[in-house]
């Protein structure tokens, strides 16, 4: 019985994070659209896209190669590896043991690796400067997620994500001690360059010249596309669920129960329309800065995540 | 008699007969019959290595081979390792060297003097961890130096930047062998003994400054052979203009003796000391990891990049050596266990895809005669096979799941983040920094070998000789295979290393008490909740890789698939000069770590004769130098050079003078006789 | 603060949506079901009908609304909305830029330039109007057409 329950949270996981990514950014862009004054869309209009870009001829630009054909499943398929790791539901599952924090951020960074190769792939200047420009942002991302996993692992004592969460969950001090809120600041900087949202990134730009994700995959077409696009809205949508689980758990079903599951599954999508409301209102009043600008930006949360883990072993060593 | 000694002497005298064979075989015949010879000394090496982790030891002395103190010789755990590793690597690279040399012509690496040597340079490779004296090591470790120096100049005909490179690895490997002259003669001195035994029978009697100084002095010769900062300049020159199978035993079986070296002497013999001297480890390992990488990332040569990946994985692993003696000083054995048990998984792991590395870059310049990732490229269609291979490396190498190089970082994280246990303000401060370095140089490392793959075997060719550049012949890529296998291996089935790691560890005094276990299919960690399935993580990402690509067909209208020209603007197709090279790659990085890399920049603008306003020629030039070289050894170097000059002064060529020298000398040792003994 | 304020105090400015337009369905789109992808192609055009185009996809007219969205790349559309009488030096990339699109995809023309070169018929750097040039489905008349009409073109495009 609670064998069943772990594998239906795990299959949840995967089916929510999948089908309501397209749905996440539907609502990210009908909340900007109406704060723009615009009617938008709907929700539904991502799903549309995909389903239309599904139905439509596969393009193979000529000479691209392997990497090229690869990138855009591999991409969808690190993040739902990583979407079924990850407690979005439930800390007791099959996989729990195998959660571990540092796993998680190696298969997102994976991910982006196999884009970029293929942004290279194509021998195109803008598909080498988007791949460039991605892993100029990446290495420097990657420092501030680790810091911030170091950071919070501190009080749990493992990198395991569910005791990291059940420890949050049965002590909530933990999660407004300074060390998690700067964790949580750190984060949620690196978690908008690795989505590529404004300020680091403009995801509805049509200027080659400032792009960075979107110039490697100008050459996609098809499916390819609609794998892309679904790609990225699913680290998205993998990345704030993350972020919600990290910092807000409460809610997250922390035994094998089918009720625990049923309101983990309401309060996670309460979260993430939220937290999706959130990000797009932002990103009505912030100008996208600079891509010289955006080291700095990263420098900053840097910055956060050192002290977050200074202040948490301080502190800790203190009391 | 035992395995060991036996396996050991089969590898001498197969290396004996393979440098005879070198000196006396026609061309035809030296190659295959060299190579051969050199794969059974790694073959030798490795079993004897295999036995050893297996749980058997052996020690012997050899009286006559060296003058006044003999030789001594033993293998534990700990040696067995650094053998194994050296070993495979050696049998590995012999049977890619065959196809490497073979039709090259008789000079070079096929020449009588490179053949010659290759095979007691192998050799050497095997043997150093075998010495247990002081005496034993020194000798060997300077054979080695030389085998590898001669190896190195194999190609000095063709290139001036051989020699160049060859004058910058002898000096610096000698200054190396100086200082661990000095340091283990003083250790010999005060522990009044000089086999491995005694040592570590008087290490205690030693007085802690003494010790110090000891550890000072052998971590910066180790440091050094393992091209850390800052004695690492010989390594982005050597290495690069080395052949590449010597680049190849270099990077993944030479550089390693210096961990070995550090492990035996500062953990092992020296049993552990206190703090500050792995506090110092750690920050040279950290910033040889970053700067390394970093040089990495600049590079546009493909050897150069490997080379200096190499100063950032031997950085990483000096990182987990450190703080292994950091948790040991502050009496946290069986984490200190944990952290040696992922600096050694590391070394390893590097070994494995730089090696790979090394012979797949090998491959290409063997096709193209090109190292310069700004005229290679479209390789991946050309030489399929060594792209694929020089992939599965490069995962290995950015530290990503499910490359081999991420579980050995991840165990290296995982002892750094739980390091925070041990007490002391020390530990805290450092141990978030080493943390944040080793990601900082993971993420550089992605972008270093996204270019490096993306850039050399992706997208178009952009000279001539890339686009003509033809597959490797069956051998080298046979050789290729055997490495790529180990990569495979050690990224799925870590879990089968477990037992062999403990017991290195435990050869040097840590409790090795199952550290890493959980059998072939996942690394579990004791005393600590973590753990990790590399199998498990493969296998799910090939169920939802086939999802990803399944689940849409099944939907998707089922269109023929067409070919498109690539989307120029409308303009006119766009040749390979438009693409993105390696230098236009790494400009942003560049930008950021403007400060630290201090690039040079010329621009040069010739106006026409009639006018200043009407530009004829633009030319911009910009380099990315080594800027610790810039900075350390040209003072350095200015001054031995002003030193030289005056002391030129000294032998002006009179006969009398120097006479008068002789006479004031035999003056000065009397008086100081008479005076002071 | 000011932003906010001005938010609250605009709301929507969306004019309410005119009904569906009632002519049929252009046959390539029937497969586009309620989602369009844009590729603007200006092949020679005086601009004016360039601002049409971007005020139909402002605010007021939100042609986002229908399922219309302007990309940046041909491989990324459905549509390729065509300006102007087409040039001797734009008629290649014209022709390039609808062949990098995959199936199905449709050609809009846009203002009387580009049905029939308009004020520029039979200048000598014109090549002549787009049908000339591509199979065109569906045309957009007027000097520049009025963003209500744009709309409704691309609302028969999409389907909504």
């Amino acid at each position: 019985m609670s064998a069943a329950v772990g594998y239906a949270a795990v299959a949840g996981q995967v089916v929510v994070v999948g089908a309501g990514a397209p749905l996440l950014t539907g609502w990210m862009r009908q909340v900007r659209a109406r704060l723009e004054g615009r009617a938008g869309a709907g929700v539904l209009q991502p799903w549309r896209d995909t389903r239309k870009l599904l139905r439509k001829e596969p393009v193979t630009p000529v000479g691209t190669g392997p990497a090229f054909r690869a990138a855009p499943a591999l991409l969808v398929a690190t993040t739902v590896v990583a979407a079924a790791l990850v407690p979005l539901l439930s800390t007791d599952t099959p996989v729990s043991s195998h959660a571990d924090l540092i796993v998680v951020v190696s298969l997102i960074a994976l991910g982006t690796l196999a884009l970029a190769l293929a942004g290279l792939d194509t021998g195109t200047a803008f598909g080498g400067m988007g791949a460039s420009r991605e892993m100029t942002v990446a290495a420097l991302v990657e420092p501030t997620i680790l810091l911030s996993v170091f950071a919070l692992s501190i009080p749990a004592g493992t990198t395991n994500i569910p005791a990291i969460v059940t420890g949050a969950v049965h002590e909530p001090a933990r999660l407004t001690s300074p060390a998690g809120l700067l964790a949580t600041a750190a984060l949620a900087v690196a978690v908008l360059a690795e989505t590529g949202r404004i300020p680091v990134d403009n995801p509805s730009t049509h200027l080659e010249l400032t792009m960075i994700h979107e110039a490697m995959v100008l050459e996609y077409a098809g499916p390819d596309l609609a794998l892309v696009e679904l790609g990225s809205q699913l680290r998205l949508t993998l990345l704030l669920g993350l972020l919600s689980s990290l910092f807000v758990p409460w809610g997250i079903a922390t035994s094998a129960s089918w009720a625990g599951l049923a309101v983990a599954l309401v309060l996670f999508a309460a979260k993430l329309v939220l937290l999706g409301a959130v990000l797009a209102a932002a990103e009505v009043f912030w100008a996208k800065v600079r891509l010289f600008r955006v080291p700095e930006l990263l420098a900053g949360s840097f910055l956060l995540a050192v002290l977050a883990v200074a202040s948490s072993y301080f502190l800790s060593g203190a009391s | 008699m035992s395995v060991i000694p036996a396996a050991l002497a089969a590898a001498a005298v197969l290396a004996g007969a393979g440098a005879l064979a070198g000196i006396v075989l026609p061309y035809r015949l030296r190659i295959p019959a060299v190579g051969v010879l050199t794969a059974g000394v790694g073959v030798g090496g490795g079993t004897a290595g295999v036995a050893a982790l297996g749980g058997s030891g052996w020690a012997g002395t050899f009286p006559g081979v060296l003058p006044l103190a003999g030789a001594a010789a033993a293998v534990d755990a700990l040696a067995g390792l650094f053998i194994a590793v050296a070993g495979a690597v050696v049998a590995a690279v012999a049977v890619y060297g065959i196809g490497y040399a073979a039709g090259h012509g008789p000079h070079g690496l096929g020449s009588r003097t490179a053949q010659a040597v290759l095979p007691p340079f192998a050799l050497t490779l095997v043997l150093v961890p075998v010495a247990a004296s002081v005496s034993t090591f020194l000798a060997l470790w300077e054979l080695m130096a030389l085998g590898s120096l001669l190896l190195v100049l194999a190609e000095h005909r063709e290139r001036a930047s051989v020699r160049q490179a060859g004058v910058w690895y002898a000096v610096m490997t000698h200054l190396g062998l100086v200082l661990l002259l000095a340091g283990l003669a003083l250790f010999a001195a005060g522990a009044g003994g000089e086999t491995f035994t005694a040592l570590r029978a008087g290490a205690h009697t030693v007085p802690p400054a003494v010790r110090g100084l000891v550890f000072v002095l052998v971590a910066l010769a180790f440091t050094s052979k393992a091209g850390a900062l800052p004695l690492h300049a010989w390594l982005p020159r050597a290495h690069p203009e080395a052949p590449s199978p010597v680049s190849a035993l270099m990077s993944a079986a030479m550089v390693n003796l210096g961990i070995y070296g550090l492990v035996r002497t500062g953990l092992d013999l020296l049993g552990g000391g206190p703090a500050w001297w792995w506090l110092g480890l750690i920050a040279v390992g950290g910033t040889s990891a970053v700067y390394g990488i970093l040089q990495a990332a600049m590079a546009s040569d493909l050897k150069r990049l490997l080379a200096y990946s190499t100063s950032e994985n031997m950085g990483l692993v000096l990182i987990g050596v450190g703080a292994s003696g950091l948790f040991a000083a502050y009496g946290d054995r069986p984490l200190a266990a944990l952290a040696l048990c992922a600096a050694l998984l590391h070394v390893v792991n590097h070994s494995a895809f730089k090696a790979l590395l090394f012979c797949a870059a090998g491959s290409v310049l063997r096709s193209t005669g090109l190292r310069d990732l700004d005229r290679l490229g479209g390789l991946r269609s050309r030489m399929p096979v060594t792209a694929a291979f020089f992939a599965v490396a490069a995962l290995g190498a950015v530290a990503l799941p499910p490359g081999n190089g991420f579980i050995s970082e991840w165990l290296l994280l995982q002892s750094l983040i739980h390091g925070l246990a041990v007490p002391g303000v020390a530990v805290a401060v450092v141990l978030p920094l080493s943390v944040a370095l080793i990601a900082l140089s993971a993420g550089i490392a992605a972008a270093a070998f996204v270019k490096a793959l993306g850039v050399g075997f992706f997208a178009r060719p952009r000279s001539d000789r890339a686009a003509s550049a033809e597959e490797a012949p069956i051998l080298m890529l046979a050789g290729m295979g055997l490495l790529g296998a180990a990569c495979a291996a050690l990224a799925l089935v870590p879990g089968l290393l477990g037992g062999s790691l403990d017991r290195a560890v435990g050869a040097t005094g840590l409790p090795g008490g199952g550290a890493v276990s959980g059998g072939g299919l996942e690394v579990r960690l004791t005393g600590i909740s973590a753990a990790l399935s590399p199998v498990w993580v493969v296998a799910a990402l090939t169920v939802a890789l086939m999802a990803a690509v399944g689940l849409p067909r099944l939907y998707g209208r089922r269109r023929r698939r067409v070919n498109a020209r690539l989307w120029d603007c409308g303009g006119g197709a766009p040749t390979p000069r438009m693409a993105y090279t390696a230098t236009s790659f790494a400009e942003p990085l560049q930008r950021v770590f403007d400060d630290v890399l201090a690039p040079e920049q010329d621009l040069d603008v010739t106006p026409v004769r009639e006018s200043a306003y009407l530009v004829e020629r633009v030319r911009f030039q910009r380099r990315v130098s080594d800027r610790i070289e810039h900075r350390l050894y040209e003072p350095v170097l200015r001054a031995l050079n002003t030193a030289g000059q005056s002391a030129r002064r000294l032998a002006g060529g009179s006969v009398h003078r120097y006479l008068g020298y002789g006479f004031a000398g035999l003056v000065f040792l009397l008086l100081a006789l008479a005076v002071g003994w | 603060m000011g932003l906010l304020r001005k938010i609250r105090t605009t709301g929507r400015v969306a004019e309410p949506a005119p009904p569906r337009p009632e002519a049929e369905q252009p046959l390539a789109a029937g497969e586009l079901r309620g989602s369009v992808q844009v590729r603007c192609v200006d092949a020679g055009s005086c601009n004016g009908c360039e601002i049409e185009i971007a005020a139909a996809f402002n605010p007021l007219y939100d042609a986002e609304r229908y399922g219309a969205r302007l990309v940046a790349s041909p491989r990324h559309a459905d549509v390729a909305l065509v300006t102007g009488p087409v040039t001797r030096n734009m008629a290649e990339p014209l022709r390039r830029t609808v062949a990098a699109m995959g199936e199905p995809k449709l050609v809009v023309a846009v203002g009387d330039c580009a049905i029939d070169c308009g004020e520029f018929a039979g200048g000598y750097g014109v090549e002549g109007a787009v049908a000339d040039v591509l199979p065109v489905d569906l045309a957009v008349p007027g000097c520049p057409p009025e963003p209500d009409q744009i709309v409704a073109a691309l609302r028969r495009v999409t389907g909504r």
